[in-house]
């Protein structure tokens, strides 16, 4: 073939990080802390709910919008969260993970030459997501002072006549930051004077360690104007099972809902049944995961301290993202030789955009004799470089 | 604290002080004063190591003992329980609702001394009705924790 693929998509960067941990899987003895998925399993009771569904044969499509009864569960648990009434009928659409929904959320609300806020570092699909879908992708910067949350006269700073939808990764991937709801009422006004749209990624809305987590959809005047984005692969330690969920104003899910139907039918039914037991059951699991996960952040916030590592102190997720910077090297570079010299990988702050470099994001989405081994390494690299 | 604190050592009973308070995001001294309350209290009843028998040379057979008892007027079955529980040999001894009264977990060096046991001891005191002996032929979980379990790390590469 000679005929140029499309431009648009090669123009899209490769991720960084997966040079990196291809390495790290062939390396002997190496120790990731680079993985973004939990190191638990899928509780018992969820998984059998899967295992039933397919005993009994539910292996057809459900609607495209997904199992009225797991719809109904997801209603019920923002409701029981956040305070929020979600229309099981009209409001909420199961996805395929919630990176589906983040790509067919922007598709529905952009036209050509829409501006799309995204405050970085986080998660990695929101630019590439943007750009194809014709969005211009406008970068916030956030800053470690702040606690890498988003601040009113940043948000200010960028607003133009073609600003449409604000994304707001919180609590964030990489950074381990929250939003608290005095933060989120100074952005939600600005939202509402500038009518703006917003999407919020509440992929870890269940992991936090200070405040239970509070949407911004359940501040005055948002629902009408914010997608919410969940799922069950944080939470519920469910990323394999690719099962996510959008609410939001009927008249934008049932455009997304357009979008999904035509490109994924229905999310995996056998994923919808568990998922329903997850959302009636699984409380006390995700309490079980949360405490472990706050015991492993203590734990990585402490032999920070002891190394003298600086680390702003993260309050959601599952990532810490100490500060390097007194090294004097880049990211990549203490990345790459922390990897080759002692054997631990973690990733640069710059795979989650430019103002992550200086920092690393290091997962504790692992067990604390794993974690012991590396914060020992860690500790007799930056030893060594002193 | 305390249930967040009783369910690591539940788990690891060995973990030290400076570890359970970096853990819990208290200090050393609040642990070692609310472990001490623990003690005290009788909430911590010992601190025992989970053994997987089977791996060593040493033969142990464990028996679960059903027991049907006519319990004693004023003291129910406290009487009878504390009569079984005093051999060495019993290892647990339940209250149990349904169809038999006590639970009896048994550990010997052979079959042999269980049988002996069942019959010369257990089956004689005056309040046991009945018997019913089940050998345990192999332990898969015990105490929460799943014998012979190599867990590996599975999570593939994936970007993002």
């Amino acid at each position: 073939m000679t005929k140029p693929l499309s431009d648009k998509v090669l123009g899209l960067k490769p991720s960084g990080i997966r040079k990196f941990f291809d390495i790290v899987s062939e390396m002997k003895d190496a120790i990731s802390l680079g993985v973004g998925e939990p190191d638990f399993d899928t509780p018992w009771h969820i998984r059998d709910e899967g295992i039933y569904a397919l005993e009994r044969g539910r292996t057809f499509y459900t609607s495209n919008a997904g199992l009225k009864e797991l719809r109904q569960e997801i209603s019920n648990y923002i409701s029981r969260t956040q305070g929020i009434n979600y229309s099981s009928d009209s409001e909420i659409l199961v996805t395929v993970g919630g990176s589906e929904a983040i790509d067919i959320g922007l598709r529905a609300l952009i036209n050509p030459g829409d501006e799309v806020i995204i405050p970085q570092p986080s998660y990695v699909s929101y630019e590439p997501c943007a750009i194809l879908a014709n969005a211009k992708p406008v970068i916030i910067n956030l800053k470690e002072e702040n606690e890498f949350r988003l601040k009113p006269e940043e948000l200010l700073n960028v607003i133009t006549d073609k600003t449409k939808v604000l994304i707001l990764p919180y609590p964030n991937n990489p950074t381990g930051a929250i939003m608290e709801r005095k933060d989120l009422e100074t952005i939600a006004k600005i939202i509402r004077e500038k009518d703006l749209y917003v999407m919020s990624d509440e992929i870890y809305s269940a992991l936090t360690y200070k405040n239970q987590h509070i949407s911004i959809a359940a501040l005055n005047g948002m629902k009408e104007r914010t997608i919410l984005i969940n799922g069950f692969s944080k939470a519920y330690a469910m990323t394999g099972w690719r099962l996510g969920y959008a609410c939001a104003p009927k008249e934008i899910i049932s455009q997304m809902t357009k979008i999904h139907q035509y490109a994924i039918m229905c999310a995996p039914t056998t994923s919808q049944y568990a998922a329903v037991d997850a959302l009636k059951n699984g409380d006390k699991d995700v309490e079980q995961m949360r405490q472990a996960y706050n015991q492993r952040r203590r734990f990585l916030m402490n032999a920070f301290k002891e190394m003298k590592l600086e680390c702003f102190e993260p309050y959601g997720a599952f990532y810490v993202f100490p500060s390097i910077k007194k090294f004097g090297m880049t990211s990549e570079e203490f990345a790459t030789r922390f990897l080759m010299e002692e054997k631990v990988a973690v990733v640069p702050g710059t795979a989650f955009g430019n103002c992550g470099e200086g920092f690393l994001r290091i997962s504790y989405a692992y067990s604390i004799d794993n974690l012991k081994i590396a914060m020992e390494r860690l500790n007799r690299f930056v030893t060594k470089l002193r | 604290m305390r249930e967040e604190l009783l369910a690591i050592l539940e788990k690891n009973s060995r973990i030290d002080f400076k570890e359970l308070a970096i853990l819990l995001g208290v200090s050393e001294e609040q642990v070692l004063a609310e472990i001490s309350a623990l003690e005290k209290e009788g909430i911590i009843c010992g601190y025992h190591t989970l053994i997987n028998w089977e791996k060593t040379s040493i033969e142990k057979v464990n028996a679960l003992i059903e027991v049907k008892v006519t319990p004693q007027r004023g003291q129910g079955f406290d009487r009878i329980a504390e009569r079984i529980y005093n051999y060495p040999e019993v290892k647990a001894v339940y209250l149990i609702s349904g169809s038999y009264d006590l639970l009896v977990t048994l550990e010997e060096k052979t079959l042999k001394e269980i049988a002996n046991f069942v019959s010369d001891k257990l089956s004689t005191l005056e309040s046991v009705l009945s018997t019913a002996t089940h050998f345990i032929l192999k332990k898969y979980k015990d105490h929460g924790t799943i014998i012979n379990q190599n867990r590996t790390d599975d999570r593939e590469v994936i970007t993002p």
